[in-house]
């Protein structure tokens, strides 16, 4: 095994990290340090001192879910008094607000609601398209592709081009929480396996769409865990190229099933470090304000993240959870990211830049 | 000048200057400079971090300085203006000292007609009960008005305090020495010079003090070093000062909400203080001002201290701090535990209590 300092260099001399060496990384590479490497490969990935961050709206069209996850507090069970489904209108109307904020992207996303037809989401997104024609759909996480095949007979890539007809531009990468089996199964265990999961990313990127990926840290995972995530991306990275950013981010125990939780800011820091070391075919990395504060998701800037995701217009998955995340304006953010030094710009969803500040 | 340069004269235990200071204030990777910041608070403290059971005391929020930027203050007979009885601070601090304290805190406003004996006799019941508890009572602003209020001067009032049974005088009331942000601020309060003279005078007559800055607001780089520069050269002649506070700026129903510092700027402070301040022992990171969050990871850029479990904390919260008023043990111990360090119980004067990690 290389030392810490050798692991660390690696990166910057293209080679591979490997998965043991990660973990190693974990267990004893000091906290600055890590943030250097991270930060110095980093520059190389994406030179120059610019931070990105995009304008959305999370809308939420359903929290009528058949997988009830453990540390989800926003769904609720089929027939439950607080169950709703936006009606197509409804979803239209808030598309119409968050294009008048600027939005440049609409996420929705739901639960698995056994009343939602694939027809459902072809009208929903062609209504969308056809009046909001600039708006990126990035859209409908794995389990929710996964489910529509399922039910409607389709194979993942006829329901995925269907989709894409219908308006549908990219994915999000919720639903992969950790794609370690062992883990899904105590967590969430009617959620879509892991292979599953990249499955749906595999065939979204093979019809030439692109996705994110996402890890969700501390719950019940070990760092041998985390690192195994992280390496079924790369492995599928390697073969597709359809990433376009990784976002790690914590879970808030709070009002959840799952009651627990073990992590830290400096497990989080030190998880963008890694993942920015590790995950040496992704040219981008989002730091997580929405889920660690404005504070941590600034310092991220100095641990590899290169984008601060997303001002949401509505959010209310993490709320749910009893957690409250900070508000956050377009003056705020820019900001932020000037005060650490760095250029901040408006993407869209592509990161392409929209606008300098 | 290069950053290498200044972190072998650091290590090497040089001093830096001014113009160093300014370099590594502006110098883009902070974690460079957390790196240099860390290994001088290594040097003397390892893997340890400090903090303490203390009760946050302040008698009256009446004021007569009317400074702008001040949330807490009340006029005399204002609604929500308050005087503590003798009896009410006894009650407030026998309860708190149930629960474990090792110190009171005392500071208090500036209030027009209170007699300074009204002070000294809420200090002496104390020392009376509670023989064990050590209180670090009144600002240097604190004993000015005292002295002008009863016609003493200042070693006359520090030797009152000092029979009362007062070793140890807080750090507040510095603000920033720049006398041009102290106007922009609208600080009306004994300027710099005098705060560092009543602290040198304190020093000589054996009082241990400690030191503060509010940042966030107006101020310079060049105007933090400077402040940073007097409190260094103080300290080389009377040596008293025992810890460091950075304060960061909270605007509260103030209309000075544009200029306020975020976290990267937070930790820059931290660092820089502790590299150039090399005669202070203690940088203190008061969670109540910078949040639980960069607390935290100030212990990463040179903060040794996290100050205590503060009970009742109410000047910086009515200035709209959204930390909680107080902290339990387990939560300090777990706080400075996730960093990475040894969290170490101590008493006002830094002698270990308890070492948590042990």
């Amino acid at each position: 095994m290389n030392s810490v300092e050798d692991i660390l260099k690696k990166p910057l001399e293209g080679k591979r990290i490997t998965s043991s060496e990660a973990v190693e990384l974990y267990r004893r590479a000091d906290f600055l340090e890590l943030g250097k490497a991270a930060q110095a490969f980093r520059e190389v990935k994406r030179p120059g001192k610019k931070v990105s961050f995009i304008i959305d709206r999370n809308i939420n069209y359903t929290n009528v879910c058949l997988v009830r996850c453990k540390f989800c507090a926003f769904s609720r069970s089929v027939g439950h008094p607080e169950g709703y489904t936006l009606s197509v209108s409804e979803v239209l109307r808030k598309v119409e607000e968050a294009v008048s904020f600027g939005a440049t992207q609409i996420m929705l996303q739901g639960g698995i609601n056994p009343e939602i037809k694939l027809s459902y989401f072809e009208q929903l997104f062609s209504e969308i398209k056809s009046r909001f024609s600039q708006i990126t759909l990035h859209s409908l996480t794995a389990p929710e592709i996964a489910y529509l095949s399922k039910v409607s007979g389709l194979s993942l890539r006829e329901t995925l081009l269907r989709l894409r007809k219908a308006g549908l531009d990219s994915l999000p990468g919720g639903g992969a929480e950790v794609l370690v089996d062992e883990v899904r199964k105590e967590v969430s265990p009617k959620k879509i396996s892991s292979a599953e999961w990249l499955k749906v990313h595999e065939e979204a990127h093979r019809l030439g769409m692109v996705s994110t990926a996402t890890m969700v840290i501390g719950h019940i995972e070990s760092f041998e865990d985390r690192i195994a995530h992280l390496e079924k991306i790369r492995s599928l990275q390697d073969r597709t190229k359809g990433f376009i950013s990784f976002i790690p981010w914590i879970f808030h125990a709070g009002k959840t099933e799952l009651k627990k939780g073990k992590t830290s800011y400096f497990d989080y820091l030190k998880t963008v470090a890694i993942s920015r070391l590790f995950l040496d075919n992704f040219d981008n990395i989002q730091g997580s304000w929405l889920t660690v504060g404005k504070e941590i998701g600034q310092l991220s800037l100095f641990f590899g993240a290169n984008d601060l995701g997303s001002i949401m217009l509505e959010e209310n998955v993490v709320r749910s959870t009893g957690y409250q995340p900070p508000d956050m304006e377009v003056g705020e953010m820019i900001n932020l990211i000037r005060k650490a030094g760095f250029l901040p710009y408006q993407r869209d969803t592509n990161f392409k830049v929209l606008k300098e500040f | 000048m290069k950053i290498e340069e200044i972190r072998e004269k650091v290590e090497s235990g040089g001093r830096i200057s001014e113009s160093e200071a300014l370099y590594l204030f502006n110098y883009p990777d902070i974690l460079a400079l957390g790196e240099i910041a860390r290994g001088v608070k290594e040097k003397k403290f390892g893997k340890k971090v400090f903090f303490n059971r203390n009760l946050h005391l302040n008698l009256t929020n009446v004021c007569i300085s009317n400074c702008r930027f001040c949330s807490y203050q009340k006029k005399l007979g204002e609604e929500g203006s308050y005087a503590l009885s003798l009896q009410e601070a006894l009650d407030l601090v026998s309860q708190a000292e149930k629960e474990g304290i090792t110190e009171v805190h005392i500071v208090n406003g500036l209030h027009p007609k209170l007699p300074f004996d009204y002070y000294l006799e809420v200090v002496a019941a104390i020392k009376e009960k509670h023989p064990h508890l050590i209180i670090k009572a009144f600002t240097a602003v604190e004993v000015d008005h005292f002295s002008r209020f009863s016609n003493l001067s200042h070693r006359k009032v520090l030797e009152k305090i000092w029979e009362a049974g007062v070793r140890f005088l807080p750090g507040g009331g510095a603000e920033i020495f720049s006398p041009r942000v102290r106007t922009l601020l609208g600080i009306n309060k004994i300027p710099g010079d005098k705060w560092i003279e009543i602290h040198q005078l304190a020093h000589q007559m054996g009082f241990k003090t400690n030191a503060t800055l509010l940042y966030g607001h107006f101020e310079k780089a060049e105007e933090i070093i400077e402040h940073l520069k007097f409190l260094r050269a103080a300290q080389d002649k009377t040596g008293g000062f025992v810890s460091f506070i950075p304060l960061k700026f909270q605007p509260g129903r103030t209309e000075l909400k544009k200029n306020l510092s975020t976290c990267v700027e937070d930790l820059r402070i931290f660092a820089l203080s502790r590299i150039f301040l090399d005669n202070f022992s203690h940088i203190k990171a008061y969670w109540v001002t910078t949040g639980l969050k960069v607390a935290q990871m100030a212990l990463h850029f040179g903060a040794d201290d996290v100050d205590g479990t503060i009970k009742k904390e109410v000047i910086m919260h009515a200035a709209g701090s959204p930390e909680k008023e107080g902290l339990t043990v387990e939560e300090v111990v777990t706080l400075i535990a996730e960093a990475g360090l040894e969290p170490v119980e101590r008493n006002t004067f830094y002698q270990p209590l308890k070492n948590y990690a042990a």
